[in-house]
């Protein structure tokens, strides 16, 4: 079942510095792993973050959990920056519901 | 649009034109939800892009400081200060329904929190400390993205499966209910009339016998 605390998936920089406030991290290398170390979190946490880089290459996964409530799984910038893929995200959901992205330019 | 293949007899007729009021209202109350789903979606939306710019600069920074600590001590000396972390975040787990969409309600309940830095401020640069209480305020809003994203994920999945109703009603179902309809009004005219005719004709045969 579902417990009250945060995952974090991400690459081993990036997600030390989660530990210390309070979230469970899960340092991952590679994409096989972090899939799967996914799919085995995707049932006990309520809350996954995952770092931009690993979310776009694990794409299909994540997006597996979309029409469920439960996980909510979203997508962090790194260490190495922001790259624009959680942003992108927005705007396929936008271009989704409405046909068009009507919020690009702003 | 091609006629439905049914017999046209009055009784197909009463029956087509209940379900063709049917799914005019059907359609009427699909149009209504999926405006109004529209309008929240676009509120939400909007929440979703804003946070997301903050905290994606603001999570950069804090990862960035906590990279500039870990460059100057060493790696063991990291994984010691945050290994036992004294400060946890708890949150909350809820439903809300928006539209007929069940969507995730997260609340945080900060439990505990006795000591943010749970390490010996002697053994790691105080880049650490910034970072750490950053990421720790930031939570909150984390949080906070996390469910807004995950309505905007939701409510983008039901307004795209409810245009498709509402396409479907509106350009298969309803002139299909209606083409069938109208013919079977003229098939049926066409046999009222051809029974008047036929009556007038036996009516003037008759009338050739008599005379």
């Amino acid at each position: 079942m579902l417990n009250d605390k945060i995952a974090v998936i991400g690459d081993k920089d990036s997600v030390l510095a989660f530990k210390a406030v309070g979230a469970d991290v899960y340092p991952v290398n590679g994409e096989d792993e972090a899939s799967e170390t996914l799919k085995k979190l995707a049932r006990s946490y309520p809350v996954i973050f995952i770092t931009e880089e690993i979310a776009k290459k694990i794409r299909e996964t994540t997006e597996r959990y979309n029409a469920r409530p439960y996980p909510a799984v979203i997508p962090i910038p790194g260490a190495s920056g922001s790259t624009g893929y959680g942003m992108k995200l927005i705007s396929k959901n936008v271009e989704k519901a409405l046909g068009t992205d009507i919020l690009e330019k702003k | 649009m091609a006629r439905m293949n049914v017999n046209p007899t009055r009784m197909e007729l009463r029956r087509l034109k209940t379900r063709l009021k049917t799914a005019t209202r059907g359609h009427k109350l699909l149009k209504d939800k999926s405006d109004e789903t529209i309008r929240r979606f676009m509120l939400y939306v909007k929440e979703n892009k804003a946070l997301r710019k903050e905290i994606e600069e603001e999570v950069s920074r804090a990862l960035r400081l906590f990279m500039l600590a870990s460059a100057v001590t060493t790696e063991q000396v990291m994984e010691e200060a945050v290994a036992m972390p004294g400060y946890s975040v708890k949150i909350e787990t809820g439903k809300n329904n928006v539209m007929g969409v069940d969507v995730p309600t997260l609340k945080v309940t900060e439990s505990e929190q006795k000591e943010l830095y749970p390490y010996s401020f002697a053994s790691v640069s105080a880049e650490l400390d910034g970072s750490i209480s950053n990421l720790s305020k930031l939570m909150p809003k984390l949080i906070r993205l996390a469910e807004v994203e995950k309505t905007c994920n939701m409510l983008a999945d039901e307004i795209e499966k409810n245009r498709r109703r509402v396409n479907a009603l509106e350009y298969v179902m309803i002139p299909q209910i209606t083409e069938t309809i109208k013919y079977i009004t003229m098939k049926l005219d066409e046999n009222e009339r051809a029974g008047t005719i036929r009556l007038m004709k036996v009516k003037s045969m008759l009338e050739n016998q008599k005379s």
